[in-house]
């Protein structure tokens, strides 16, 4: 692995006894990118990010952060880290803008300068007419947001976030997401751990799935597609069964393979790019209308249940009971 | 400079959030009023101003005992339960400024709560010949000292019920090995051993010498004493967390 990113991790390890909760990873994350961290729950996520905050102690390895050994030297690699922790975990008894305040000062932030961001944040968080009402009355959602102000207040080179959009209504998780894409134009790297796949997808430059403490797979969403993905598909849904004629298509699109599927749809896959006029037209000459056609690309989803094994369906079920739990 | 903004706004948010809502302040008074009206009593059989001054010290010590063992064990341990704790503990603070902060506000606290029967006494007794600058001194160092106990207790706790348990196991023995009532020299020779293993025995013996002139140790040997306790309990306390908060 290489050291040329704002953080370089190589080797990470942790053990409880001898339960090895992460077991000898590796990676490094690119100034300005968001850094996807994704597994299901108990894979290692939060232990390697509580590492790398330092809320825990590493049993081996190294991690760095913008040149500075965030091992041994935790509290200034702590000054230009945002923390944004799995919980909305700020104080019910403050209003919003009291604890952003709050948390600006624990960074040595003046009196003015951390009352004009707070103003800045609970507008830009769309939170400008709760910024007086107690954080115990904020919805879910408002509360995420909130942290996630807070997490961002003094302005850190390297955001960290554990489960940022766990548990919240779809809105606030759009808003989040459109957050999170705004702070890396502004320059902030993030890095973000999740077991919500589309959520992964949508935001992150690059991806490492984390199964029973061991990277499986770290790259860009199409490095990893690419990975898995093993030539072209469409998929085309006609005005009738297709079945009588899949071998007089098998002739006609040379290397395509074509597979006949329910409700009169069909699949073709090939080495090569399938053009789809040539396939439209063809069945146009069969006398055959087609409703729908379009190309078949594999989902991230697709390319982490086939690297990891894990099936699609129990995380979705680990997400929605993280989801209630919260 | 950046370390004590940090410190003063841990210190203000303590004092606002905890110790300064009304069921505190309210425990700050009549806890020690109630306890002065019950000795009172008991001391003669009915009402006997002359007493008060006495009572003094014994009042003292308990009040600053019970405000600051239960508030801090109590706070950290609903902070860590809430995780905002967290926030602190990832703040690029040095654990020392940490711990310095949240013990203040209980320090505070406690130094409060020693005067609340000092005020009142001063209404009906006469308080001249004491020595206030050994009394603060006293008053300080017993704060300091029992809210590092209630520091020791929250490190061991993971529930709020936990934290008022253990406050609790710890802080009703000390009422009667302290000297805080009865006299050290009158408790059974096997448990005087036990008194002299707790710091609140010396800081009530330093206020005895200081508000009745009867204290039984030297001053400077008392204050030194509890010195070293409050610097061994700082230390461990910062152990213990480094071993079970960063884990």
């Amino acid at each position: 692995m290489g050291t040329t990113g704002i953080v370089n991790v190589t080797n990470l390890s942790k053990r409880y006894g001898n339960f090895i909760a992460v077991n000898g990873i590796s990676f490094s994350i690119r100034k300005g990118e968001i850094f996807g961290f994704l597994g299901p729950n108990g894979a290692g996520k939060t232990t390697t990010i509580n590492m790398m905050i330092g809320l825990a102690r590493p049993s081996g390895g190294s991690i760095e952060i913008d040149g500075i050994d965030a091992v041994k030297n935790v509290k200034k690699a702590q000054s230009i880290m945002g923390i944004v922790s799995d919980e909305s975990n700020l104080y019910d008894e403050m209003d919003g803008f009291e604890n952003l305040c709050f948390c600006g000062s624990l960074y040595g932030m003046r009196r003015e300068e951390r009352e004009q961001r707070a103003k800045e944040l609970l507008a830009q968080f769309d939170l400008a007419k709760a910024g007086k009402r107690p954080f115990k009355a904020y919805s879910k959602g408002m509360r995420r947001k909130l942290t996630i102000a807070a997490g961002i207040i003094h302005r850190p080179e390297i955001l960290f976030l554990d489960e940022p959009t766990t548990g919240i209504d779809v809105e606030s998780a759009r808003q989040i997401r459109h957050l999170l894409l705004e702070l890396k134009q502004g320059g902030t790297t993030i890095f973000i751990t999740t077991h919500y796949i589309e959520d992964a997808e949508r935001i992150c430059d690059r991806i490492a799935f984390i199964v029973g403490g061991s990277i499986v797979a770290n790259g860009t969403v199409s490095e990893l597609m690419k990975s898995v993905s093993h030539g072209y598909a469409i998929r085309l849904t006609a005005d009738q069964n297709l079945e009588p004629f899949t071998e007089d298509m098998q002739q006609h699109f040379e290397g395509c393979t074509v597979k006949v599927n329910e409700n009169h749809e069909v699949t073709m896959v090939s080495e090569e790019r399938i053009s789809l006029s040539p396939v439209l037209q063809y069945l146009d000459r069969k006398g055959i209308s087609v409703f729908e056609a379009k190309e078949i690309r594999p989902s991230l989803e697709d390319v982490f249940v086939k690297i990891t094994g894990i099936e699609a369906e129990k995380l979705k079920k680990e997400k929605e009971k993280g989801g209630m739990a919260k | 400079m950046k370390t004590w903004i940090a410190f003063w706004n841990i210190l203000k948010k303590d004092i606002q959030n905890y110790y300064l809502k009304p069921p505190n302040i309210s425990w700050g008074i009549i806890f020690p009023l109630s306890w002065t009206l019950m000795q009172l009593i008991r001391s003669s059989g009915g009402m006997n101003m002359s007493d008060i001054r006495t009572l003094l010290p014994g009042l003292m010590g308990m009040s600053v005992l019970f405000g600051t063992t239960s508030m801090l064990a109590v706070t950290i341990t609903f902070e860590r339960k809430g995780r905002s704790f967290d926030r602190l503990l990832l703040a690029p603070i040095s654990l020392s400024t940490l711990v310095a902060a949240k013990l203040s506000g209980a320090i505070l606290f406690g130094v409060f709560n020693a005067f609340v029967p000092m005020l009142f006494a001063s209404f009906f007794v006469d308080l001249t010949g004491i020595n206030w600058g050994v009394v603060l001194l006293a008053v300080f160092l017993i704060a300091v000292t029992s809210t590092l106990l209630g520091l020791l207790i929250a490190v061991s706790a993971k529930e709020v019920f936990e934290a008022q348990t253990l406050s609790n196991f710890f802080r009703f023995p000390m009422l009667f090995l302290c000297g805080l009532f009865l006299p050290v020299s009158s408790l059974p020779i096997f448990l005087r051993p036990i008194s002299y293993l707790l710091p609140l025995t010396y800081g009530t013996d330093l206020l005895s010498g200081a508000v009745l002139g009867s204290g039984t140790l030297p001053t400077l040997l008392s204050i030194l004493i509890l010195l070293v306790f409050a610097a061994g309990l700082f230390a461990f306390c910062q152990h213990s967390i480094r071993r079970k908060w960063i884990l």
